[in-house]
């Protein structure tokens, strides 16, 4: 039985802490090795993942107290427009589809998959922003600001945060995109790609719950 | 799990695959989750605007519809599995959800009972009326 098998995409299986492995083979290696980089990073990014998660769901318990506090302004009901949500919602997923065909390029060293998945997964990322800096700029024209009511304020702080998360992300795409073709599949490389897949994924999580519980919720028939 | 892989297992990073695959295997669970992720979207945009569903339930059947996305993406695209290589990224996990229902339903309840306590005599007035 070999310590340390191979997973897909190139985690190292042996290592980590006792707690889940139980194997006693794993755990030897353990002891003598720790876990390995891969996973020690990638865990810790999930972490701080996590904490991200926790920031949303504080702008998300704002925005869910103040929705009725509209001040006479214009509600979800006046200002979404679901087919541009439907189109965002699209491009998101596919964005998040594509970063792991670029995951599994990366893993099998397969340049073309590689790139050409990144570069999808940036078009529709940067679609996504694009049509989210449209939508904000419409509602800002017709006089519903973040100035303008609570509600307003809570839904341009939710949604804009992640709209930032969104651009952030982009940002760290392209680095992604030189440092592979700079240094190539280096194994610390490798890493920063799992720790951005892991990031993009968790930004489309992020969108589902805004999609459903901000715009449909919004626009649904009370 | 698979009986053609050995035994030993200890932890994998969130976001990794378990066991070895090839690239067409690996594509294909991407695409099975793109496909219950899209019909889970169509369902949910679909319910928002028809009568369908019984009108004041709708946010309860919305917030379960996107509860269940996540699922999906959580087991297809960040490979989160209920084995014990991933126990440590899934108790994280579960902790995070934990502070986040707290966070979101102890604001709610708070703030309701303070919208209550705290009315506006007027509001009081009409609704005592």
């Amino acid at each position: 039985m070999s310590a340390g098998t191979e997973v897909y995409p190139g985690g190292v299986a042996g290592g980590g802490l006792a707690l889940g492995g139980g194997h006693a083979a794993a755990l030897t290696e353990e002891l003598a090795h720790g876990p390995s980089k891969r996973i020690v990073v990638a865990y810790g990014f999930w972490i701080f993942l996590i904490s991200d998660i926790i920031l949303f769901s504080a702008l998300f318990a704002t925005y869910a107290v103040l929705t009725d506090a509209t001040a006479g302004g214009p509600s979800g009901r006046d200002l979404f427009e679901l087919p541009t949500v439907a189109v965002e919602t699209a491009c998101l997923l596919l964005s998040t589809v594509f970063c792991g065909f670029a995951g599994i390029g990366a893993q099998a060293r397969r340049n073309g998959m590689y790139y050409s998945a990144m570069a999808a997964t940036f078009v529709l990322g940067a679609t996504f922003v694009a049509i989210e800096l449209h939508e904000f700029a419409t509602m800002i024209h017709e006089g519903a600001g973040p100035g303008r009511s609570a509600f307003l304020s809570a839904f341009f702080a939710l949604v804009g945060c992640h709209g930032l998360h969104v651009s952030a992300g982009l940002l760290w795409l392209l680095t992604m995109m030189a440092q592979v073709y700079a240094k190539g599949y280096r194994a610390d490389i490798r890493r920063r790609l799992l720790c951005f897949a892991l990031f993009w994924h968790t930004l489309d999580i992020i969108w589902v719950a805004l999609f459903s519980l901000v715009y449909l919720v919004g626009v649904a028939p009370k | 799990m698979n009986t053609s892989i050995p035994e030993a297992h200890g932890d994998v990073a969130p976001g990794d695959e378990l066991r070895p695959t090839d690239i067409s295997h690996a594509i294909r669970g991407y695409l099975v989750g793109l496909a219950l992720a899209t019909l889970l979207t169509c369902v949910s945009f679909y319910i928002a605007g028809s009568t369908l569903v019984w009108q004041p339930s709708i946010p309860i059947a919305l917030s379960v519809l996107a509860l269940a996305q996540m699922g999906v993406h959580l087991v297809f695209f960040l490979h989160m599995t209920s084995g014990p290589d991933s126990v440590n990224n899934v108790m994280a996990l579960a902790f995070g959800l934990l502070i986040v229902m707290l966070l979101v339903f102890g604001s709610l309840w708070i703030m309701t009972h303070l919208d209550h306590n705290v009315m506006p005599m007027g509001r009081l007035m009409q609704m005592q009326r």
